[in-house]
């Protein structure tokens, strides 16, 4: 039955940035303050009280314009946006109606591990103040209202309805998150509400071109909730066409408790939000050499990123992809690669090791003191055999927590690794004669203790003898002495 | 005494802030039962204040102009401890948290605040008749009003009751005041103040501006709360206008326009004649007088309401009962909190300012009322570019009549609107205009002059507005009547 048809989907992101300060005021913007005390007179609506544009907000925005393509509106305006609600406490948003700051441009979204690619066109970007949190307290006697949130910048942006599946959608929110985070204009803490996204879906027959009736969904809170939102809008809407029902144009809320959504409001009483020019501040005019100056800070972006790793260095999407998810390691990984060290071994050890001892403790990677060079000549030790692999995480550990070197740590701790066979043959011959039974077993045909054997040589060697070489003295000393 | 013959004496040790702030206290309550001029009178912190002043002046501190004297403050604008309440029902116990930009200017230069003086309900009005808190007398005949919305500040000037007071002007509420009890009114350039901590009217129109009860002493309160405030994205980055010494400058050879259009049939024949013997009085002197036209002022009035009931309606949105003001006592949801909170909290021609200005700003009537009112405002203000190309200012009636009789005009609302339509025009084109005392009708009653000129040409309207004043003898006091 769904393969009868076809889905559009739309996405609108709002976007928190990451400024010092708010929007229209000095107060700081900051997550997790007590309530109402980052707020002030402009911040809270207050009578007389005027905003003043932070022009840093319009140049985050650029940004993120120019990573999208679009087109950029030099000279633009704002406007009031009215509602009543009580996180609102002007009663009208500060916007931008039909001159968005960005306009017109598309992202790239690599969809799977085949590389397959898709363009996502974005309709706009425009800037926005956010509006203030109520909290409903059952203790209290009702509704409070924290206004911290209140004139916290966002970016809303809006794409085409270029997406088919909740798989295109979750590539493609991923690479939107990505691009803010390397751009450095949002923290994306979902948790923290500072990315949130409405999802628009329609369905139409297979093969047919116009677009499907579409219906909005709200309170979508986070990714994985965006994925299980449209599956079940898609199926909703076919289910309804196939029961010979018609879809309404409507805004539904999205329970993701539940799993399904519930109508909030339909066509006829949507609100006329009066747009207007906002009278109390400027146009907005950004000089061509300042535009292009912001230009130039824009640097590679994920998605150009993961598709070069892919082919510059010959990583797997799954490699590529958790490199490029972090701007500082996919740096480091680069950085390390240069050195010499054969990239599969960089990429291994910065998805695997690296990232499940910064994870234990919580931290970034650019809060520890792993380097490209002490890294590096790690990593070709472990290659060429100076170290063992066990060895090798010790050293990583250190390199990670401490500002050791590679060199002394491994002299510090005697971590260097034996090949001399003569030592390593007086060792072996020491472990044989302690594990006795374990000869005997060998010897009557049980050779997967040969494993054993070569475990217990390693932790009689303290780990710095060399695996490979005490495997091959046991099986000849086993043999041999029969 | 004016300001600066108050400030001159002080200087010279022959008078104290104290003893002028508490002869202004005096006259206050001798005469203030019958003016009510003031909401709020402050007479402790006012005493405390003027003592403060002397107590830096016997120190021997070098201190500015305005130290020590007594000021009216509307009541729309902000002060940090003292009620401000817009004269409505809304706003009855509303203390603000913070000063106005011009409030902290006039504090630091010493100024003592006398009281909070009475208005239209949030500025809406043009005889103080729509204030929710009180009722306010025309000194020179107690019969009549004051006018308005500055009803209280120029009523208080007449009166005795101040030595220098603030109105807002949005649509003539500094000039027609003024031009109604016999002072002088300052309608300042749009940006020339900061409107930090106005309560919002219309945010395109609203200026502060000073009264006075000399040219002089607008022109020394226009100095110190003029300049660039970064509070105030719409207040203009220029220097502060210097030498503001009215008595500069010279008549001969000045082009001063008439436009023919504001000398109309509504125009009273005892106002037309005061003020065109004005402008006989300046040929005579050596005055270049020239008729001239500007075509769309019929269309002013009209266009002027459209565009502050459409900001109004959004400006006086966040007065909903949830942070601070009015709050009905009963209520079933939030929708109805919303609704019972505004038609109990509001009066009578606020509710009607509002729903216009909802309706020009819906969608359907938006490019017909709202979008349409803008264009004929741009071409308002190119007609007064374009006549200033060829006069250096425009003289006027300040408003069509004098002060008329309480209730005469309370039943007829676009009557009373058309009570605005000299004044309405520089708001529309973001012009200074004053309106200084040129004579008197028959009655007795006052008759106001108003100048327009350029953008910033306030140094040459208080030069010419100097000039009047000496010709009708200046201020009459009128302390003998009351």
């Amino acid at each position: 039955m769904r393969e009868r048809y076809e889905a559009a989907i739309g996405i609108e992101t709002h976007a928190e940035l990451n400024t010092k300060s708010k929007i229209f005021c000095p107060c700081k913007n900051e997550f997790g303050a007590p309530p109402n005390t980052d707020c002030c007179p402009v911040c809270t609506g207050m009578p007389g009280a005027l905003p003043a544009l932070n022009a840093e907000v319009v140049r985050s925005a650029i940004k993120m314009g120019y990573a999208c393509a679009c087109t950029i509106h030099n000279v633009c305006k704002q406007d009031r946006k009215n509602y009543f609600y009580p996180d609102l406490p002007k009663a009208y948003q500060i916007s931008q109606f039909d001159i968005p700051l960005c306009e017109n441009g598309f992202l790239d979204v690599t969809l799977d591990a085949t590389g397959r690619k898709k363009r996502i066109g974005i309709t706009r970007i425009h800037i926005e103040e956010d509006a203030g949190k109520l909290l409903h307290d059952s203790a209290a006697s009702g509704t409070l209202i924290d206004y911290n949130r209140c004139g916290v910048p966002l970016i809303e942006i809006v794409s085409e309805p270029d997406l088919c599946s909740s798989a295109e959608v979750k590539a493609y929110l991923d690479m939107l998150r990505l691009t803010l985070l390397y751009l450095g204009i949002s923290d994306c803490r979902m948790q923290e509400g500072s990315l949130r996204c409405d999802v628009n879906v329609s369905v139409r027959r297979a093969k047919t071109k116009t677009l499907g009736t579409r219906v909005e969904m709200k309170n979508v809170n986070s990714f994985s909730a965006v994925a299980r939102a449209v599956d079940y809008e898609i199926s909703r809407q076919i289910a309804l066409l196939e029961a010979g029902g018609e879809i309404r144009q409507e805004t539904r809320r999205w329970d993701d408790l539940k799993g399904e959504s519930a109508l909030l409001r339909t066509k006829e009483d949507a609100q006329d939000y009066r747009f207007f020019p906002e009278p109390d501040l400027l146009t907005i005019v950004i000089p061509s050499e300042q535009a292009e100056a912001l230009r130039a800070q824009i640097p590679e972006l994920p998605n150009a990123r993961l598709g070069r790793f892919m082919t510059q260095y010959g990583l797997s999407y799954a490699d590529a992809f958790l490199l490029i998810e972090n701007r500082d390691r996919a740096d480091l990984f680069e950085k390390t690669s240069a050195l010499g060290v054969p990239p599969k071994t960089v990429a291994n050890w910065l998805n695997g090791e690296v990232a499940h001892l910064l994870g234990e403790r919580n931290m970034a990677l650019a809060e520890s003191h792993l380097e490209k060079k002490e890294f590096a000549a790690a990593l070709i030790a472990i290659e060429r055999g100076a170290i063992s692999h066990t060895a090798g995480k010790t050293v990583i550990e250190a390199l990670l927590f401490t500002d050791q070197t590679t060199e002394a740590f491994i002299a510090e701790k005697g971590l260097a690794q034996i090949s001399d066979t003569n030592v390593l043959r007086a060792a072996a011959e020491r472990v044989m004669t302690l594990n006795k039974k374990a000869v005997d077993d060998y010897r009557n045909g049980k050779t997967n203790v040969l494993e054993f054997l070569v475990g217990q040589c390693m932790r009689a060697s303290k780990g710095t003898g060399n695996p490979a070489l005490f495997r091959d003295i046991l099986s000849e000393l086993l043999t041999k002495e029969k | 005494m004016s300001a600066a013959a108050l400030s001159l004496a002080m200087r010279r040790g022959e008078v104290s802030s104290a003893e002028i702030t508490k002869s202004v206290f005096s006259r206050i309550h001798a005469v203030e039962d019958r003016i009510g001029a003031y909401l709020t009178l402050c007479e402790e912190r006012a005493m405390e204040q003027a003592f403060s002043i002397d107590a830096r002046r016997a120190g021997g501190e070098e201190l500015l102009p305005l130290a020590g004297i007594p000021i009216a403050i509307k009541d729309n604008i902000c002060t940090k401890g003292v009620r401000t309440t817009c004269a409505s029902k809304m706003l009855a116990h509303f203390v603000p948290p913070y000063d106005a930009t011009v409030a902290e200017k006039l504090f630091a230069a010493g100024a003592v605040l006398i009281g909070k003086t009475n208005m239209d309900e949030f500025a809406m009005g043009s005889s103080c008749e729509n204030s929710a808190l009180g009722h306010t007398g025309n000194p020179h005949d107690l019969t009549r009003v004051p006018g308005g919305s500055s009803g209280g500040s120029a009523a208080a000037l007449a009166a005795g009751e101040a030595v220098l007071a603030l109105g807002s002007d949005t649509g003539g509420s500094v000039r027609q005041p003024a031009s109604f009890c016999g002072v002088v009114g300052l309608k300042p350039t749009y940006g020339a103040v900061s409107r930090y901590g106005l309560v919002a009217f219309a945010s395109s129109f609203d200026q502060i501006g000073p009264l006075a009860r000399t040219v002089g002493d607008a022109a020394m309160l226009f100095h110190a709360i003029c300049g660039f405030d970064p509070r105030d994205a719409t207040s203009a980055r220029r220097k502060d206008p210097d030498g503001l010494n009215p008595s500069d400058g010279d008549i001969r050879g000045l082009r001063v326009g008439l436009p023919r259009e504001y000398f109309g049939a509504g125009v009273a024949d005892e106002v037309r004649a005061a003020v065109l013997s004005s402008a006989e009085k300046l040929r005579a002197e050596g005055a270049i007088i020239r008729e001239i036209s500007l075509p769309s002022t019929d269309a002013a009035l009209a266009a002027y309401y459209v565009i502050a009931c459409a900001e109004a309606s959004s400006n006086l949105a966040r007065f909903d009962g949830v942070k601070y003001g009015y709050r009905a006592a009963r209520f079933e949801n939030l929708i109805d909190l919303y609704e019972t909170t505004r038609s109990e909290g509001f009066g009578d021609e606020v509710k009607r300012r509002i729903m216009l200005g909802t309706m020009v700003l819906s969608t359907g009537y938006a490019d017909a009322f709202y979008r349409r009112a803008r264009r004929m405002q741009r071409r308002i203000a190119s007609e007064f570019a374009e006549a200033f190309s060829a006069c250096d200012l425009l003289l006027t009636p300040t408003a069509p009549t004098t002060a008329f009789h309480i209730g005469e005009k309370t039943d007829d609302p676009l009557r009373m609107y058309a009570a605005d339509i000299c004044t309405v025009t520089a708001n529309l084109a973001g012009l200074p205009a004053i309106s200084v005392p040129c004579g008197e009708s028959g009655s007795g009653m006052p008759i106001g002059i108003q100048l327009i000129g350029p953008r910033f040409s306030e140094q040459l309207l208080f030069f010419v507005a100097s000039y009047f004043e000496k010709l009708s003898g200046g201020f009459k006091c009128i302390a003998g009547g009351l």
